[in-house]
């Protein structure tokens, strides 16, 4: 039994304590934009925020997370898509295949919580999720159009 | 995008035509009440459902996979059928209802970049005949000629009476009127949808997590799959403990799913695969134990001096000119195994019952899909159907149907149940269909004013024909192994006039399962020719520029989007301080594709600052998403460039995950400049051809950086100090 705070809800989940954190939001919490990619913590596409911290959850067993520790998934980034980083993303139309940007969103939505104003090396050295679509040159250009408030409708 | 399991459960009839024949145009096959729009609103003709809200429907047969797909084909059926754009959304009718009607939507296959260039007549005759037949309903319940009525954004006007109406309103009359004969379309340049740098369709859901892809599906009552075929190639279960592990949470059921995988079925999948983990397996390794990369490698250096071979561009005598040459430079190329290394690994999900097999699965090839789920279930392939998802990448793996196989016998288990099977990164990485190994040996003739007077290019190595399309084969040979080489295929022929050459294929095909990789053997090919022409030009004494010029004289269309690279990154003028340039061209998937790099390399580290590159698809139908695919294959090539290389050891590829499968990340990432340049006339593939002209382009840069030829990729097994 675990018990978490999943965006903002508090919940006991019965699974084996040794669960990654992904499957448990996949499979008991339903919560299926958390993406499964390689499950040892090299492609990013897991990355949801605990205590607003970008971490690959599929390495990270349920044990390891206190009650009240705030878990926050793609789903509770915003109620309607609204958060500056999917408001850049939409702008900018971002995504090819999209599997990769769930993740890809949330470690960008961290890393301009704790850096306003990321330089390219920043981006660089903080945006280490795999996409093989390519959107590479799009993800810098939304998290900085993110953190400077310039994203717009594309309509 | 409709999400498939909401359709899930109509039947339809299977009509007497069901040949997988010829495509037949949507609008002669007119079926009331087959509609697939989920609240069930009349269709005018297969491609155009307008709903009484002013939604339009628009059918999409091929997959998104993430190269825009169906935001091209959306757009050229709206641009005919003269709709409200931010009114269209789309969906995917299925395969089974493709076959119950004569494939009135042709083929689903979504590989070779041929979404749009091999369908482009057909939709937007669909979206014209439905625009006929929306005025035609409308000019008859207003008594006037129908030739006297216009329309704009789906609203039809009769000027000279001043009435108007709006497709929504007529279209159910619409769809019961007769479809006109013929339809003449509009010509490109009067496209104010097609031809537009609008944005994707598909962008909204995938932002927030609420797009479904094939991992996320989720069905009442639905078990989870877990499997591990045998590592060794050609190998097989001997022998497993269900005992072991049938007492594990979660855990229903050990199948054996042929001759060579084990499933491990529970509730969860994360149980299921820790199960699998805990499952004692004993295989039969079979006969390929002792396969390495070095027997491999081998057996390719074998066949570069075979005297068999299958010849695929002959003109003058290569053999006899290179023999009285001046001088003469050769050179060995190699390019490794590949995986595709798709983010979303592979899944599919299957309803089976004694009477009805459904599969719901992202597909390259939906009705492939169901081929292999009528073989695998046992079933008449009517009483089957597959619902296509939304594909978390593609990249010509998800044309391969071996999961689809898999999760149909590991359903049949499970009557009446679903059950969902996903592939582990690993099972991924070690089941591939790998972009296949080649080594090419260039050598070229030389004469004394340093002009190429003969070239002779072997390629030794693995057919991709011979293992997955045997039936493609010509007399023994793989037409495709020469990709972007031949004499004058319109899917991509050589760019250069050679006085005498020759290009042959020594075909050996180690036991390792190849498939279709994005970009196919127009990657290898790419590197192989022009980096072997820089070496010339450099043996020459000759600008890399200046000599491809002087062969393609008789090749205006390749040479228009060289000098378009060239000019834009300044190739006349000195690279700036520390940087240095490479450039490539090539031609593949029916267009003609440029690259221009520029590179610096600083104490033995890469850096690869600014790629520009040229695409002239004939027609660009969205600008915007052309660059989208330009970007995306540079990261595909170069990953594969700089990194990528599955080994083999023991029979097996060694690489399991994406600690040891290196790909790019952000910060290897150029500035990528895009020039579209479409010279209209003929219809090419935007997803593919490009990702051919990165390397070569960054190889020739690094040459031009460190005197150094890197010929064996990847970059990464290389000193550039």
């Amino acid at each position: 039994m675990a018990r978490l705070t999943i965006n903002g809800t508090q919940r006991d989940i019965d699974v084996e304590p040794d669960t990654p954190l992904l499957w448990v939001l996949r499979e008991q919490a339903g919560l299926t934009g958390t993406k499964y990619g390689c499950g040892v913590a090299q492609c990013g596409a897991c990355t949801v925020h605990i205590d607003g911290v970008a971490t690959r959850s599929c390495v990270m067993p349920v044990s390891a997370i206190e009650p009240e520790q705030q878990i926050v998934t793609i789903e509770g980034l915003s109620p309607d898509g609204s958060h500056p980083v999917q408001k850049a993303w939409l702008a900018l139309d971002v995504p090819q295949c999209g599997y990769c940007q769930a993740g890809m969103i949330m470690a960008a939505a961290s890393l301009i919580a704790q850096n306003p104003s990321p330089t390219d090396a920043d981006i660089d050295a903080e945006i280490t999720n795999i996409c093989r679509c390519g959107t590479y040159n799009r993800v810098r250009a939304a998290i900085k159009a993110a953190a400077d408030g310039s994203a717009t409708s594309n309509g | 995008m409709t999400i498939v399991q909401s359709v899930s459960r109509r039947n339809f009839l299977v009509g007497s035509a069901a040949a997988l024949g010829g495509l037949s145009l949507g609008f002669h096959l007119p079926l009331p009440g087959k509609a697939l729009a989920a609240d069930a609103a009349p269709e005018i003709n297969a491609w155009v459902v307008v709903k009484p809200d002013e939604t339009v429907v628009i059918r999409i047969a091929r997959s998104e996979m993430g190269q825009g797909t169906l935001t091209g084909l959306a757009q050229l059926v709206a641009e005919e059928l003269d709709c409200d754009w931010a009114r269209v959304t789309t969906e995917y009718p299925t395969p089974g209802e493709n076959l119950a009607r004569s494939r009135v939507w042709g083929n689903f296959s979504t590989g070779g970049s041929r979404g749009i260039r091999e369908s482009h007549d057909y939709v937007r005759q669909g979206g014209a005949a439905a625009r006929q037949m929306l005025i035609a309903a409308a000019a008859a319940d207003w008594g006037v000629p129908a030739g006297e009525c216009t329309t704009d954004k789906g609203t039809i006007t009769h000027a000279a009476s001043g009435r108007s109406t709006t497709y929504g309103k007529v279209a159910d009359a619409a769809g019961r009127m007769t479809p006109p004969a013929e339809v003449t379309l509009k010509d490109p340049k009067d496209w104010t949808i097609a031809g537009q740098p609008l944005p994707r369709l598909d962008t909204a859901d995938k932002l927030t997590g609420k797009q479904i892809y094939g991992t996320d599906l989720q069905l009442d009552g639905m078990l989870n799959a877990a499997i591990k075929a045998c590592p060794v190639f050609g190998g097989k279960v001997q022998s497993f403990d269900a005992a072991a592990v049938a007492d594990m949470p979660g855990v229903r059921k050990v199948v054996q799913v042929g001759e060579t995988a084990l499933a491990v079925v529970a509730d969860t999948w994360w149980r299921a695969k820790t199960a699998l983990d805990a499952l004692p397996i004993v295989w039969d390794e079979g006969p390929n134990t002792g396969v390495t990369s070095a027997t491999i490698a081998a057996m390719l250096e074998e066949g570069l001096d075979a005297d068999e071979a299958f010849i695929g561009h002959q003109r003058g005598n290569a053999r006899e000119a290179l023999a009285g040459a001046a001088r003469m430079v050769s050179a060995v190329y190699g390019f490794p195994y590949q995986n595709h290394a798709t983010m979303e690994p592979m899944n599919a999900t299957a309803l089976y019952t004694p009477e009805k097999c459904e599969v719901w699965v992202p597909t390259q090839n939906g009705e492939a899909s169901l081929a292999a789920a009528a073989e695998a279930s046992g079933l008449p392939v009517n009483q089957c159907e597959v619902y296509k998802i939304h594909l978390g990448g593609g990249f010509g793996r998800r044309g391969m149907q071996d999961y689809v196989t898999q999760v149909v016998h590991i359903a049949k288990e499970f009557p009446g149940t679903p059950v969902k099977l996903i592939w582990s990164r690993e099972e991924d990485m070690l089941q591939g269909r790998y972009h296949p190994v080649t080594q090419g040996r260039l050598t070229g003739a030389l004469d004394a004013d340093g002009n190429l007077t003969a070239l002779h290019m072997r390629i030794s190595g693995q057919s991709i024909l011979a293992a997955v399309m045997p039936q493609r084969m010509q007399d023994g040979m793989d037409p495709l192994i020469f990709q972007g080489l031949t004499v004058d295929s319109p899917e991509g022929h050589l760019g250069y006039t050679i006085p005498n050459l020759l290009i042959d294929h020594a075909m050996r095909n180690p036991p390792v399962p190849p498939g279709f990789w994005r970009g196919v053997n127009l990657n290898q090919n790419a590197i192989y020719l022009e980096c072997f022409l820089d070496e010339l030009a450099h043996a020459a004494g000759q600008d890399p520029l200046a000599f491809r010029r002087k062969l393609m004289a008789n090749h205006p269309k390749h040479l228009a989007v060289l000098n378009a690279v060239a000019e834009r990154i300044g190739w006349d003028e000195p690279a700036p301080e520390g940087r240095h340039r490479g450039l490539a061209q090539i031609m593949g998937f029916g267009s003609y594709v440029a690259a221009a790099a520029e590179v610096s390399v600083t104490d033995g580290r890469l850096r690869i600052h600014r790629i520009v590159a040229a695409t002239d698809p004939g027609h660009a139908v969205n600008p915007a998403q052309i660059e989208r695919q330009v970007e995306g294959s540079f990261v595909y090539g170069l990953s594969a460039c700089l990194y990528g290389e599955c080994t083999v050891n023991g029979g097996r590829i060694e690489q399991e995950n994406f600690d040891t499968y290196e790909v790019m990340r952000m910060a290897d990432m150029p500035a990528v400049e895009t020039i579209v340049m479409p010279s209209g006339g003929f219809w090419g593939g935007v997803g593919e051809p490009t990702i051919a002209v990165a390397a070569p382009a960054v190889l020739n840069a690094i040459f031009a950086a460190t005197g150094k030829r890197i010929r064996q990729l990847p970059l990464k097994n290389h000193s550039l100090v």
